[in-house]
């Protein structure tokens, strides 16, 4: 009895213990955009993130110069009792104090510097990374007669509800259709029925680029390009097939009984779809939900496409991109937009988490 | 029951017929009104910029194309820097004709053109940063020549002739080019520098002569970065460019660019040889060769802003400055000279690249737009904001806000020839491919330079 | 069930048959065009009026979503309308058949058009041509694109690549993924754990490389490092590196852009393996506990037989996700340093040169790759039989 105590509580050891070391090893490389995050950007260029966490580092306690010393750097020199040349000063000499002789710059211009080591933090801490990315930059255009003029940037208000207004049909629709498809490749007999799921199986691996110039050329003609049932079908389209597989392999595994006492009692298929299928997918409906929200939320250039880059439909995709300017300048930004743009599909996870939970089908099976 | 789910079904197909209607009809008021109102004869005003005389951007001016909308694409975004640069180069136009200038442009351009053009929805004008990749839309003959709207008089006084033919893709005038960025600068830590009492060079031996001074000195003299992601290797093809212009003739620069001299030639060679006596020195480069491949081209600079610095020059175009670290001044922390030449037969070449404005459809108002983008105001965004020089030679150094960039306008007019970003004028296949990835080889170590180059020579398409 | 079905199928007479084969012709293609057209005017409508943006949204979510819900319910109800056999003829295209008519629309037939397109040289089958002119027409080159892409080095290089990626990319993203989905599964913390290793899935593929990139950067020797490797690597003595740029290692430099994935993909296989667990009654697992299992015999000999079908599906869709994989090798290394893949060539071919032929055939190449997975999962489809 004691020893399975003991047992148990070891096996639960090893589990959270696992369970810890593995999320914290997911964890880190975000954390240190996090933390970076707060940081400027010249800190963020010079210094590692971990510096805020307290270290011991050389501190200059005070500085020498050497042509008021008189040192010569050709030659060996002297300083406080320790004598090298000056690639040794340059790399460092320690002094019988435990303080460090290191000559910093050149020949020319340098100076000695007496440095000590102490525990340290870097907390230089700032929110303006994330003031440009949710207000917006500043520009400034000085005019040959020397006036500046200030042109406002945008906010992200507005790319956040047009990115919500693309990405919500865009990821119930697919399912709704899949779901219908997937039950019907599951519990229903018809002709061609391998053939099309070998065709959606195939279809998986199709780069949508290839969709991307006959497609344009559809919606040109129907003079849909630039409305969001454009991009919702364009979505739908791209994500149908791994929607329809996910959710096949799900809905088939649902045990057979269920289905059958249902359709004995005289259901049809539409009833037993909508009222005893679709509730007990849920966590399979959840899960493809999850991640057709974050492919569409993340998706650049298929907005692109048949948004027909217009200015009034901004994503917060595009909003990414504008921030880091057209050459990469500013891409300590995206530390802090990688956060902004990441709420969203994080709520949506924390929202449809609580569909993944044990006992869909308690009661359902006898024994 | 069963009845009652008849009526539901029969109701939402009313529904649904009913809202089909009340969308037929909606559209159909708002096509009925008429767009635009009746245009009045005016005269044209004085605008602040030159005009065509007979074209269609003087018809513009008296309202005759209000209402329409011209679309533009490129490879920034509408809200970047670049992208707010560009409204306000345009605001202007739109509200001197009253056409608006929808731009469309984005990071994907190589791949968002290639898909509107092929789809038939083409944009009516494409700002190309890299005229070299114009040239398959001007063989698929997509592209509308300039000179079939443009005269030869008005173009020849607002480009300098070198221009013209820079935007001249298999005897067609694909575009004008509307700004660019000098290249043959070498930047430098003005407070340091002069503290250190450095001379700014003027001949290459002078050069390596302070190179070897400042390593004597016991620092390096260079700071080099040629990591860019998936484009990783163009600062090696622009010092290739720049050694090439130095150590050979303009004709054989033409023809290397053109396919015509093989990059397995001496000539080639010997340009990266030139550079190579720099780059490969552990003592010249910061980090040392090594370092040069998995450097970010935007942090390179970056050792040269330290407290002293690590390093003391670096060669790259004037949009380097979005880089350096924030508060950084122009004249007072870090200042720039040029390139300067290798061989003195060959004069004071300046390396440049820029943006070509390249048309697809032929309408009016899009003449007109083209027209503008022929006048210096028309880049007024990147004159005020810095970044850019206006390509047309009737720019003068009195329209720039920025000091910087007119110090670099008057440099450029210091140079005895200049030429286009060569990489930038290839083919895809090698401009934006191979002389990228084998020239990255070549400075990682990892291919020696007689198989880089026969490796280029090889991707080179076949007519 | 079952049997009243394959009596009504004998009796089907040839005219019956025809009605038939046209009624579910015109069922999944009717569905989705009247629904398409119906959302449609809708759409055009909405964008042409001048409602307040946020206002046309809103209407725009419930138009479509609603529009598409309701199509199905009123079709599934004129269906039922009709005689038994009929309705068992023709239900499974009501449900089958808009998911296959829009997969046609948006994927199969411009992969046929790809198909066409490799046939021919790299400005692609001329225009205004049609298909019998096209094929006599000079552009016309047959297989030899195919021919190029075995053969060239970049596209072998990409080959074997994509073999890393799949080796190593796949397996490693299910074994982490399953590992974790089955310990949160037993632990106090589960919530908060799937959170943070779902976390850097919500991340964009370019957030994901700025930070990959602190991790991965890289300083000269005697600087401070900036990337955290690095500065691993150099407290203990060692020499930084270039990581992924790390030519000297290659091919396996590869693997320090894979694990960027295993990272980013073991998020999507928790969440599948974390549902597909909750489906094992919890009965059956107490059951086997009585009996004395313990916790490696449950995960062995139940746990992983019941969802086997999901380990399936996860690794499938994996294996094909690497299979395509580009976002992260463009934006890390473009393909250099010996790192280019199938998607980085298409990408390469189709858009930068431009070069049409060549990069459809590499597209097609992706769906020749991919028959042996195709191939298992249909054999798996046949073990499930439906009713």
């Amino acid at each position: 009895m004691k020893s399975g105590k003991r047992q148990k509580l070891l096996g639960s050891l090893f589990v959270n213990g696992t369970l810890l070391l593995l999320v914290i090893l997911w964890t880190v490389p975000t954390l240190g955009i996090f933390i970076s995050s707060f940081r400027n950007r010249n800190d963020i260029a010079v210094s590692g993130w971990w510096n805020v966490f307290p270290h011991r580092e050389w501190k200059v306690t005070r500085e020498i110069d050497p042509v008021a010393a008189g040192l010569n750097p050709d030659g060996v020199m002297e300083v406080e009792g320790v004598s090298g040349t000056f690639d040794q000063f340059r790399a460092g000499l320690t002094t019988p104090e435990g303080e460090r002789l290191i000559w910093v710059g050149n020949k020319r211009i340098g100076r000695i510097q007496v440095q000590e080591k102490v525990w340290t933090v870097s907390w230089n801490f700032t929110l303006d990374n994330y003031r440009q990315v949710l207000g917006g930059q500043n520009f400034e255009f000085t005019r040959p007669d020397g006036t500046v003029e200030v042109v406002p940037g945008d906010n992200m208000a507005g790319a956040f509800l047009n990115s919500l207004a693309v990405t919500v049909p865009s990821t119930v629709i697919p399912i709704l259709i899949a779901a219908f498809a997937a039950y019907a490749f599951a519990w229903m007999n018809f002709p061609g029925r391998r053939t099309l799921f070998i065709m959606v199986v195939a279809l998986l691996v199709v780069p949508l680029q290839i969709a991307l110039v006959p497609i344009l050329r559809d919606y040109r003609a129907l003079n849909l390009n630039g409305t969001f049932l454009a991009i919702w079908l364009a979505h739908t389209g791209f994500g149908l097939a791994l929607a329809t597989y996910l959710l096949y392999n799900y809905i088939s595994s649902l045990p057979r009984d269920i289905l059958e006492s249902a359709f004995i009692d005289g259901a049809s298929h539409f009833t037993v779809f909508t009222r005893l299928i679709l509730p007990l997918s849920l966590p399979a409906l959840a899960s493809f939900a999850i991640f057709q929200f974050l492919w569409v939320w993340n998706d650049y250039l298929v907005a692109l496409i048949f948004l027909g880059g217009n200015p009034e439909f901004e994503l917060v995709t595009q909003r990414m991109a504008a921030i880091v300017g057209a050459r990469g300048q500013d891409w300590h930004l995206l530390t802090a937009g990688a956060f902004v743009s990441m709420i969203l599909p994080l709520a949506v996870f924390f929202g449809l988490q609580r569909f993944f939970v044990r006992g869909l089908l308690a009661g359902s099976v006898k024994g | 029951m069963n009845k009652s789910r008849f009526t539901l079904t029969l109701f939402s197909l009313f529904v649904m017929a009913a809202m089909v209607l009340a969308a037929c009809g909606g559209k159909a008021t708002t096509t009925a009104e008429p767009t635009s109102p009746p245009a009045e004869p005016t005269a044209v005003p004085d605008v602040g910029f030159d005009v065509m005389p007979g074209g269609a951007l003087e018809e513009a001016l008296k309202g005759t194309y209000k209402g329409t909308t011209v679309t533009v694409d490129g490879a920034f975004e509408g809200n970047d820097p670049d992208g707010v640069k560009m409204a306000k180069s345009v605001a202007k136009f739109e509200e001197l004709t009253g056409i608006d200038v929808n731009y469309i442009g984005n990071k994907e351009f190589e791949a968002t053109i290639s898909v509107r053009v092929d789809a038939g929805d083409a944009p009516d004008i494409a700002d190309f940063p890299q005229p070299g990749k114009a040239a398959q839309y001007v063989a698929a003959g997509k592209v509308v020549d300039v000179r079939s709207f443009m005269s030869e008089e008005w173009l020849s006084r607002q480009y300098n002739q070198s221009w013209r033919d820079m935007a001249t893709i298999n005897g067609v005038e694909a575009g004008v080019f509307h700004r660019f960025n000098g290249k043959s600068l070498v930047w430098y830590p003005k407070k340091a520098w002069d503290a250190a009492g450095y001379k700014i060079p003027e001949t290459w031996e002078e050069l390596l002569a302070l190179t070897q001074q400042i390593a004597d000195d016991g620092d390096t003299a260079w700071c080099i970065g040629i990591e860019s992601g998936a484009a990783t290797g163009w600062p090696a093809t622009d010092w290739t460019e720049e050694m090439m212009l130095r150590t050979t003739s303009l004709e054989n620069y033409d023809k290397w660019v053109a396919g015509e001299l093989p990059f397995d030639s001496p000539e080639v060679k010997k340009a990266i040889e030139t550079w190579s006596e720099i780059w490969f020195n552990d003592a010249y480069v910061f980090g040392g060769r090594s370092s040069i491949v998995s450097t970010f081209f935007g942090d390179a600079p970056a050792p040269m802003f330290q407290d002293p610095p690590q390093c003391w020059m670096h060669k790259q175009g004037n949009f380097i400055t979005g880089f350096f670290p924030e508060g950084k001044v122009a004249g007072v922390d870090y200042g720039f000279f040029y390139l300067p030449p290798v061989d003195p037969a060959y004069g004071k070449p300046f390396l440049v690249a820029g943006d070509v404005m390249v048309m697809f459809n032929d309408r009016p108002e899009v003449r007109a737009l083209m027209e503008y983008f022929t006048v210096p105001q028309s880049a007024s965004g990147w004159l005020e904001g810095g970044g850019a020089l206006a390509a047309h030679q009737t720019a003068t150094p009195d329209m720039y806000g920025v000091e910087l960039e007119r110090g670099i306008a008057e440099l450029v007019a210091q140079a005895t020839s200049f030429r286009f970003d060569g990489s930038d004028l290839m083919p895809g296949e090698v401009g934006a491919g191979s002389f990228w990835e084998h020239i990255t080889s070549y400075v990682a170590g990892s291919e020696d330079l007689d198989t880089a180059m026969k490796a280029i020579d090889a991707t080179w398409p076949k007519k | 069930m079952a049997s009243t079905k394959e009596i009504s199928q004998q009796k089907l007479s040839l005219g019956a048959g025809l009605v038939s084969l046209l009624g579910r012709v015109a069922l999944a293609v009717g569905i989705p065009l009247i629904a398409f057209y119906v959302l449609y005017l809708g759409f055009i409508f909405l964008r042409d009026s001048n409602a307040p943006r946020g206002v046309i949204a809103l209407v725009a979510i419930v138009w479509g979503v609603g529009g598409v819900a309701a199509l199905y319910w009123v079709f599934n109800d004129l269906v039922e309308r009709l005689s038994d056999a009929w309705k068992s003829r023709l239900l499974p295209f009501v449900f089958v058949g808009p998911a296959m008519a829009i997969l046609a629309w948006y994927l199969a037939i411009p992969t046929l058009r790809t198909f066409w397109i490799s046939l021919f040289d790299r400005n692609g089958p001329p225009e205004g041509l049609n298909l019998f002119q096209q094929l006599t027409s000079d552009s016309f080159v047959g297989l030899s694109n195919y021919a190029a892409v075995f053969t060239e080095s970049l596209m072998r290089e990409a080959f074997r690549n994509n073999l890393l990626w799949i080796i190593f990319g796949s397996t490693f993203s299910v074994i982490f993924g399953l590992v974790i989905a089955v310990l949160a599964d037993r632990s106090r913390i589960e919530n908060a754990a799937k959170s943070l290793i779902f976390l850097p899935m919500a991340i964009s593929f370019v957030g994901a490389s700025i930070i990959w990139n602190f991790i991965y950067e890289y300083r000269p020797a005697g600087q401070p490092q900036v990337g955290l490797l690095n500065a691993i690597v150099t407290s203990l003595g060692g020499q930084p590196q270039a990581w992924p740029q790390w030519v000297a290692i290659s091919p396996w430099n590869n693997l320090f852009l894979i694990v960027i994935v295993i990272w980013l993909q073991a998020g999507y296989a928790m969440v599948l393996f974390s549902a597909a667990l909750k489906g094992i009654p919890e009965e059956i697992l107490e059951a086997s506990r009585i009996d004395g299992a313990n916790e490696f015999q449950i995960f062995f000999k139940i746990m992983i037989p019941s969802i086997r079908g999901t380990i399936i599906s996860v690794w499938t869709t994996i294996v094909i996700f690497t299979l395509k994989i580009f976002d992260v090798v463009w934006v890390m290394t473009g393909g250099q340093f010996g790192t280019h893949v199938i998607a980085t060539q298409f990408y390469r071919q189709a858009f930068t040169n431009r070069n049409s032929g060549f990069g459809a055939a590499i597209a097609i190449v992706l769906l020749i790759a991919v028959i042996p997975v195709m191939y298992y999962n249909l054999k798996q489809f046949r073990e499930r039989e439906a009713f």
